[in-house]
C-alpha cells in the first residue's frame, strides 16, 4: 500500500487495528449523542417531535446498539487484534477474513441502527437485530473466532497470555448467547417471532442480557485491562495465581446470574433465588480482577500524578469495583424489589458502561494511538481535560439516577395513614424531571470529553500524515537525484 | 492438572471454557421447559386474535416495552395500583415476552378494560391532553396509518410454527373449539384470519373511525385485552402460590 510505504515494514497487521480504533470513536460520538438526546426526551418530551424515527422507543435501541456493539465492539476488535499479535508474537492470521470482520461488523451495526428507526426490531433488549442481521453477525463472529484462534495457534510463545483467555471466553460465550437468544421463525425479511414464549423466553433473554454485560462488557474489557494496565504501568501483572482463579470463577459464575433480572416475576422462585446466590458470589472474582489491575500499580503510584493515561485506567478499575459491588447488592431480592423497573438500574449500568468500559477503552486508546500512528499524542493537557469532563459526567449521571430511581421506588411503595397509596404513578414521573435534567447534563459532559478526545486524535493523525508526507517527499527527492 | 497444561494448549482451553460457561444455562433454563409447575394451570388464557396480534406487533415496533413493563409483582402497592400479580400462564403465547425491565410509565399487564377506547386513542395521539405531566411521545401516525393486513395469515402461520395454537387443519380447529370455545376458535383459524380481523374491528371499532381500520385500531385492541383473560374470582389466593 502506498500509504504505509514510509512506515517501516510492519511486523504486525496494524491496519485493521487502526480502522477499528477509528470506527470505535465514530460510534462513540454517535451512540453517546443519541444517548444524550433520548435522555433529553425524557426531560422534555417535545423533543420527540411527532416523528416516528425520533421517538424514545425507537431511538433507545439505537443508543444501546451503537454504544455497546458499535463503540464497545469496535474497541474490542481493535484491542484484541492488537493484543493477540503482540502477546503471541505472530502476525494476524487470515488478513482478508479480518478485513471482512471490519466491514461486516460495522455494516451490521449501521444497518441495525437504521432498521430500529424504521421500526424493524425483535423487541428483545440488546438483541433487537432482526433475523437477517443476526445471521450476518453470526458469520462475522465465526470469522472473528477463526482469525483469533488461528493467530493464537501460530504464537511463538508456548504460553497463551492471560489477556487472551478473557478475549477467548468472550468470543465463545457471545457466540453461544447470540445463537440461543435469537432463535426465531421468520415471517418476512423484516419480521420474525421468537421460538420461545413467556417465562422461558424471559429467562433466555436475561441469560443473554446479563451475559452481554458479563462477557461483552466485562470479560472482554478485562482482557483489554490485562494488557494495557501492565504495559502502561511498566510492571508485570500483580498476581498470576489470582488471574487464574478469578478468570475461571468469573466465566463460570456469570452465566448463572441472569435470573436476578426477573426477581418477583412469573419466573419460578427457585431460578431467581439461585441466580441471586451466584450473583453475590460473583463479587469475589469481579473484585479479583479489580485488585489484580489496581495492585499492578503498587510501587508506582506516583504515575497517577504524572500520567493521565494511568488516571483513566485506574479510575476505570475503581468504577468497575464499584459497579460490581452495586450489582450483587441489587440482586438481593429485598433491594431488587425497590430498585427493579427504576432508574437505579439504568444508573448502575452506566456506572459500568461509562465508568468502566468507556474509560478503560479511552485509556487503552491513548496508549495505542501513538503506537499505531507512530506519533505522540497532540496534547497531554487535552487528555486531562477529557478525563475530568468524563469523570464529572459520570458522577452527575450516576447520582442523579440514584435520586430518580431510589426516589421513585420509595414513592411507589409508600402508603398514607389509611393504608392507601400515597402517590399516583404520574406524581413519580413529575418528581423525576429534575434528576432527568441533571442526568442529561451528565451525559453531555461525557460526550464533550469524547469530542475533546476525537479532536486530540484527529490532530495527532494529521501530524502523523504530514510527517509521513515529508518523509516521502524527501525520499522522492533523493531518488530523483540518484 | 497444572494450569500450565491449559494455557499452553489453545484447544484444551477453548474446550474448558465452553464447558464452564455452559453449566449455568443448562441448569437454569432447560428445566423450565420440563417442570410442569412452571406454568400455572388456569382457564381463560388464549392466543391473541388476528387484530390483537397485529396490535402487539405495533407495540413491539414502537418500542413500548422500553418504558412499560407487563409484569406485576406480588407486592401490596402493585396489587393496589395494577391488580393481581402476573402469572406465567398469562404470557404463554407471547412470542417474544414483553415483561419489560423499566417503568418510565406504569405497568400495562392489566391495563385492559381500565380505560375506554376513546381514552386510549386520545392518550396515544396526545398523551399530555389527558395526563398533563406525562412524558410519553405522541403517536399521531397510528391514527392516520391504515393497518397492513396483507400478511396476517403468514404471521399466524409463523406463530403456529413456534407453538401458538392457531389452526390450519380441521383437527386443530376442533381442538381449539374444545379448549377455547367456538367463538374464540373461529378467530384462531388461519384461513379466516383477515375476515375475523375485519369483523372484530367493525364490531368493536377501537379507533373510533367506523369505516377505517388503522394501526390505532389494532394497538388499542391489544391494550384492551391485556390482563383480562383470567377470571381471578374463580381462584383463591393459595392456589397460585402452589406453583411458585
Amino acid at each position: 500500500m502506498a500509504q504505509s510505504s514510509a512506515l517501516p515494514a510492519e511486523q504486525y497487521n496494524y491496519d485493521i487495528v487502526r480502522k477499528f480504533t477509528i470506527t470505535a470513536m465514530v460510534w462513540a460520538v454517535l451512540g453517546m449523542s443519541v444517548g444524550v438526546y433520548i435522555a433529553s426526551e425524557l426531560a422534555w418530551p417535545f423533543l420527540n417531535f411527532d416523528i416516528p424515527e425520533l421517538t424514545f422507543g425507537r431511538l433507545r435501541p439505537v443508543h444501546t446498539t451503537l454504544v455497546i456493539f458499535g463503540f464497545g465492539g469496535s474497541a474490542l476488535f481493535a484491542t484484541s487484534y492488537y493484543v493477540v499479535q503482540r502477546t503471541c508474537q505472530a502476525r494476524l492470521a487470515f488478513p482478508w477474513v479480518a478485513e471482512f470482520t471490519f466491514w461486516g461488523w460495522n455494516g451490521g451495526v449501521a444497518l441495525g441502527a437504521l432498521s430500529y428507526m424504521a421500526g424493524i426490531t425483535q423487541g428483545r433488549e440488546y438483541a433487537e437485530f432482526e433475523w437477517p442481521l443476526d445471521i450476518a453477525i453470526t458469520l462475522v463472529w465465526v470469522s472473528y473466532f477463526a482469525v483469533y484462534v488461528e493467530t493464537i495457534r501460530r504464537r511463538s510463545q508456548p504460553h497463551i497470555y492471560v489477556a487472551n483467555w478473557f478475549y477467548l471466553a468472550f468470543i465463545v460465550a457471545v457466540a453461544l448467547l447470540h445463537i440461543f437468544n435469537n432463535l426465531a421463525v421468520p415471517v418476512s425479511l423484516t419480521k420474525s417471532y421468537s421460538l420461545f414464549s413467556g417465562v422461558q423466553d424471559a429467562m433466555t433473554q436475561w441469560w443473554y442480557g446479563h451475559n452481554a454485560v458479563g462477557f461483552f462488557l466485562t470479560a472482554a474489557f478485562l482482557g483489554m485491562m490485562y494488557y494495557f494496565v501492565p504495559k502502561q504501568a511498566g510492571r508485570p501483572v500483580y498476581s498470576y495465581r489470582l488471574s487464574i482463579i478469578h478468570f475461571w470463577a468469573l466465566i463460570f459464575l456469570y452465566m448463572w446470574a441472569g435470573g436476578h433480572h426477573l426477581h418477583w416475576t412469573s419466573l419460578p422462585d427457585w431460578v431467581s433465588t439461585l441466580a441471586a446466590t451466584f450473583s453475590i458470589i460473583l463479587l469475589m472474582p469481579s473484585w479479583g480482577g479489580m485488585i489484580n489491575g489496581i495492585m499492578t500499580l503498587s510501587g508506582a503510584w506516583d504515575k497517577l500524578r504524572s500520567d493521565p493515561i494511568m488516571l483513566f485506567l485506574i479510575t476505570s478499575l475503581s468504577f468497575y469495583g464499584m459497579s460490581t459491588f452495586e450489582g450483587p447488592l441489587m440482586s438481593l431480592k429485598s433491594v431488587n424489589a425497590l430498585s427493579h423497573y427504576t432508574d437505579w438500574t439504568v444508573g448502575h449500568v452506566h456506572s459500568g458502561a461509562l465508568g468502566w468500559v468507556a474509560l478503560v477503552s479511552f485509556g487503552s486508546f491513548y496508549h495505542l494511538i501513538p503506537r499505531l500512528w507512530e506519533k505522540k499524542m497532540y496534547s497531554q493537557t487535552l487528555i486531562y481535560v477529557h478525563f475530568w469532563l468524563a469523570t464529572i459526567g459520570i458522577v452527575l449521571y450516576i447520582t442523579s439516577l440514584w435520586v430518580a430511581g431510589i426516589g421513585q421506588g420509595l414513592m411507589l411503595r409508600s402508603f398514607d395513614d389509611y393504608g392507601n397509596l400515597a402517590y399516583t404513578f404520574i406524581e413519580t414521573v413529575e418528581f423525576m424531571h429534575t434528576p432527568y435534567v441533571w442526568r442529561a447534563l451528565g451525559g453531555a459532559f461525557f460526550v464533550a470529553g469524547v469530542l475533546v478526545m476525537v479532536y486530540n486524535m484527529a490532530m495527532t493523525l494529521r501530524a502523523a500524515r504530514r510527517e509521513q508526507a515529508d518523509v516521502e517527499a524527501k525520499l522522492a527527492a533523493k531518488l530523483a537525484k540518484a | 492438572m497444572r494450569h500450565e497444561h491449559i494455557e499452553t494448549n489453545s484447544g484444551l482451553m477453548l474446550l474448558l471454557i465452553l464447558v464452564v460457561i455452559s453449566v449455568g444455562g443448562l441448569v437454569e433454563i432447560v428445566p423450565l421447559f420440563y417442570i410442569n409447575e412452571t406454568i400455572e394451570k388456569v382457564d381463560g388464557v388464549r392466543p391473541y386474535t388476528p387484530l390483537e396480534q397485529r396490535g402487539r406487533d405495533i407495540y413491539i415496533r414502537e418500542g413500548c416495552y422500553l418504558c412499560h413493563s407487563q409484569q406485576i409483582r406480588p407486592f401490596r402497592d402493585e396489587w393496589l395500583r395494577y391488580g393481581h400479580y402476573s402469572l406465567a400462564a398469562e404470557s404463554q403465547y407471547d412470542h417474544p415476552f414483553q415483561w419489560g425491565s423499566k417503568r418510565t410509565g406504569p405497568d400495562l399487564a392489566r391495563v385492559g378494560g381500565k380505560y375506554s377506547n376513546q381514552w386510549h386513542v386520545q392518550h396515544l395521539v396526545a398523551p399530555r391532553s389527558v395526563v398533563p405531566q406525562s412524558i410519553m411521545p405522541n403517536y399521531p401516525w397510528l391514527l392516520n396509518t391504515e393497518l397492513d393486513t396483507s400478511d396476517i395469515a403468514d404471521r399466524m402461520r409463523a406463530l403456529r410454527a413456534v407453538g401458538v395454537p392457531y389452526s390450519v387443519t380441521q383437527a386443530e380447529y376442533e381442538a381449539n373449539v374444545q379448549k377455547f370455545g367456538q367463538a374464540v376458535a373461529d378467530q384462531l383459524d388461519v384461513s379466516k384470519a383477515r375476515d375475523s380481523l375485519f369483523a372484530q374491528a367493525r364490531e368493536r371499532d377501537f379507533d373510533g373511525l367506523p369505516d377505517q381500520i388503522t394501526e390505532m385500531e389494532a394497538l388499542v385492541a391489544y391494550l384492551q385485552v391485556l390482563g383480562t383473560m383470567v377470571d381471578f374470582t374463580k381462584y383463591d389466593e393459595g392456589y397460585f402460590a402452589t406453583f411458585r
